[in-house]
């Protein structure tokens, strides 16, 4: 007899430590998609009772109750009462509550289990409770509670067995009388999680000292702007200089690999297909995949540490100087490795008109896909000395960029924030988690996801670009003693756009590159690279290094006229689509779109300009 | 009386533990208004300020309730009305009125 697999949602207050034991339940397992007709991320993974059946686990957003005061809360609502469209009511729930702060977990808690629904809780972090020296009974809570409390260490993988093998049981006996009187507001609730907290409480010492100090020069006034700004500064550092070694690793294999080709196989088309589109193209893109995973690393281990919030109370006075709040700064902060998670994750701010122009900057953020474009340009242009300790002048170019767009996009917010997304002033209310050790386990699941969904890129827009590109690049064939590139359907195209780029500096071959760019920034470099292999009928020339080739070809005004381009130009199809689905319309990805390449344009032809006068 | 005066939160000092006796919630957003009352900020709780900004108006805030340390701004703080605790722990809403006797 078979029947659908049982459905089991995590619910709980945010840093219960839900996602950690969602990680621990079903592994690397994991799907992450969107709810329809909201913008709020379903993750479900499959996690297997002990009989071997398989059981769908979904990790609902963090709340603090049924009442929502965000869409992330009404969506944890309306999935446990079956009212989301498009997700079945699930069959059990697993309420997860951090054994460090029951008398506030438990608030929510008995909201969930006075539901009547299979229910289990699950007592989370009890190794930090150790840490802090509370000793609790779960037997004290099941009583007052009236449903199995396990107790979990979903970081050790503590508890669950006993956790998987009692939801298995609670869902096969089904719905209940709620063992809690269901008509209680708030205060109540309140009072009886005080006592509920006090009865399962056997011994506890005051309150952490760790957490305390941390925070004592972390929030500090003034250190604690300093530290977040050195932290950035490293790891903007790092993305450059740890990831070289990779990079130049990954790129010998697309050498050796479009070597190998060449030896085996006869000269025609199709090979030029692979040697000059392909791997030219994809190959120019992947090698960018450690300073991806670098930059990943360092934005999950913030939060996992719980460090991001706090970064986002230091940056919350700053962002109130523009109109927006502190809850901006993680979807921003997000942005510099794509706009696209930035963007959804703006979903976490309450207030309509800040999180409408929070979604509007989020572009301005530099993504990891104009770090190509960037680290080539960089690489080829600015020599590789340094202007003090540890600090490289290339390094120190790429943080001015990413300052630049910063810069921006502030200024744009408040532009915005006065006068199409005008409002109230929004406001910032935010619990900051305890401090915890971030584990390598869930940071590894991290960046398989970030990465993969980069090469998924890669081998689908990117490829399909790349080749569309060459096939423009290479047809119609030139006649003898006449450029390839000149003869092309893509020369063609690109001569209309040069004269529109050519007040700024561009030439054609810059200007060829922003066509395909549209699909993706990071294409610019493929671009590049396919239209400097195809212009030169010597293999040996081909495998130059484009860099080499750029700075033979370009002057330095040109080349910095390029990166001022790439830090404000809208060049990326998804993040408009993505803006679309946020802002249910056209309206404001338009805006978006026509406001981006305005300041792109001009901040390209200023670079330009000033720097020829300044005689680089 | 004057240990006991009535007084903004967003008037304290650093460190000293204080009881809201107040919020005026009609001041506050009703989506944030729902938010404070969610994480226990609200007649009975004690609370601490744990630590302020820099720039203007010292925003934004940090306080410690129960176990946890909260964000809020100025503004907030500005509608909770408070009075010294000096002797209680921190602590959440939802005391037993036998508790405050204390």
């Amino acid at each position: 007899m078979s029947r659908a697999p049982r459905t089991i949602a995590l619910v709980g207050n945010p840093n219960a430590g839900k996602s950690a034991l969602f990680n621990a339940l079903t592994g690397a397992r994991q799907k992450i998609a969107n709810y329809p007709g909201v913008t709020v991320e379903r993750k479900a993974g499959r996690m297997t009772f002990a009989s071997g059946e398989p059981a769908e686990l979904i990790d609902l957003p963090g709340s603090y109750s049924f009442e929502p005061s965000s869409p992330d809360e009404a969506v944890t609502r309306d999935v446990v009462m079956g009212h989301q469209e498009g997700q079945r009511r699930p069959d059990a729930l697993i309420v997860v509550v951090d054994a460090n702060n029951l008398e506030q977990h438990l608030v929510f808690a008995q909201e969930v289990i006075a539901l009547g629904m299979p229910t289990v809780l699950a007592l989370n972090m009890l190794d930090l409770a150790a840490r802090d020296g509370l000793v609790l009974d779960p037997k004290a809570l099941e009583e007052s509670l009236g449903v199995p409390v396990i107790e979990t260490v979903a970081v050790r993988r503590k508890g669950l067995t006993e956790l998987t093998a009692e939801v298995a049981k609670v869902t096969e006996e089904g719905a209940h009388e709620p063992t809690l009187p269901t008509h209680v507001d708030i205060v109540e609730r309140r009072v009886s999680a005080r006592a509920m907290a006090k009865g399962a409480i056997i011994s506890e010492t005051k309150q952490r000292r760790l957490h305390r100090g941390l925070d004592k020069v972390l929030l500090h006034p003034w250190i604690g702007p300093v530290v977040l700004f050195a932290l950035l500064f490293i790891v903007f550092q790092a993305v450059f200089a740890w990831a070289a070694p990779f990079a130049d690793a990954l790129e010998g294999v697309v050498a050796a690999l479009s070597d190998a080709v060449v030896t085996n196989f006869p000269a025609g088309l199709l090979r030029d297909a692979v040697t000059e589109g392909l791997l030219a193209g994809v190959g120019s893109v992947v090698v960018f995949l450690p300073q991806i995973i670098i930059l990943f690393f360092f934005i999950l281990v913030m939060e996992a540490t719980g460090y991001m919030a706090r970064a986002a109370y230091l940056m919350d006075r700053m962002m109130a100087s523009v109109g927006l709040s502190g809850r901006s700064f993680i979807p921003l902060l997000s942005s510099f490795a794509c706009a696209i998670p930035g963007i959804m994750a703006t979903r976490s701010i309450t207030d309509p008109k800040d999180r409408l122009t929070t979604i509007l900057i989020a572009p301005l953020m530099t993504c990891s896909a104009r770090l190509p474009v960037y680290a080539v340009i960089i690489a080829a242009f600015i020599p590789a000395q340094t202007v003090g300790p540890g600090i490289g002048l290339q390094g120190l170019v790429l943080f001015a960029l990413y300052v630049a767009g910063i810069v921006g996009a502030m200024l744009v917010a408040f532009v915005l924030r006065r006068s199409v997304t005008q409002g109230a002033a929004s406001g910032f209310i935010m619990e900051l988690p305890r401090y915890q050790w971030p584990r390598a386990r869930d940071i590894a699941i991290g960046l398989w996801q970030r990465g993969y969904i980069f090469l998924r890129r890669a081998g689908t827009i990117i490829f399909t670009v790349t080749i569309v590109l060459w096939l423009l690049l290479s047809f119609p064939q030139a006649e003898p003693g006449e450029n390839q590139v000149d003869a092309s359907i893509a020369g063609k195209l690109a001569n209309g756009l040069a004269v529109v780029v050519e007040p700024i500096g561009f030439n054609r071959d810059m200007a060829l590159s922003l066509i395909p760019a549209m699909a993706a920034r990071e294409v610019a470099v493929s671009s590049l690279a396919t239209t400097y292999a195809v212009a030169s009928d010597d293999e040996d020339e081909t495998a130059e290094a484009l860099g080499t080739r750029l700075a033979a070809d370009w002057t330095l005004p040109m080349a910095l006229s390029f990166l001022a381009w790439f830090v404000f130009a809208p060049q990326c199809l998804s993040t408009i689509a993505v803006a679309k689905r946020e802002t249910n319309g056209w309206k404001w990805p338009i805006v978006m779109l026509l406001y981006l390449f305005a300041l792109a344009y001009i901040a390209a032809g200023a670079t330009f300009w000033i720097a020829t006068a300044a005689g680089l | 009386m004057t240990a006991h005066a009535e007084m903004s939160l967003a008037d304290r000092p650093l460190g000293n533990a204080v009881r809201v006796v107040a919020v005026d919630w009609a001041v506050l957003d009703e989506g944030e208004a729902r938010r404070l009352r969610a994480l226990g900020i609200d007649s009975g709780a004690v609370l601490k300020i744990a630590h302020r900004g820099i720039f203007s108006g010292r925003d934004p805030i940090a306080i410690e309730i129960g176990r946890m340390t909260v964000a809020l701004r100025r503004a907030h703080a500005l509608a909770i009305t408070v009075v010294d605790a000096p002797d209680e722990g921190v602590h959440p809403s939802g005391h037993t009125a036998s508790e405050y006797a204390k």
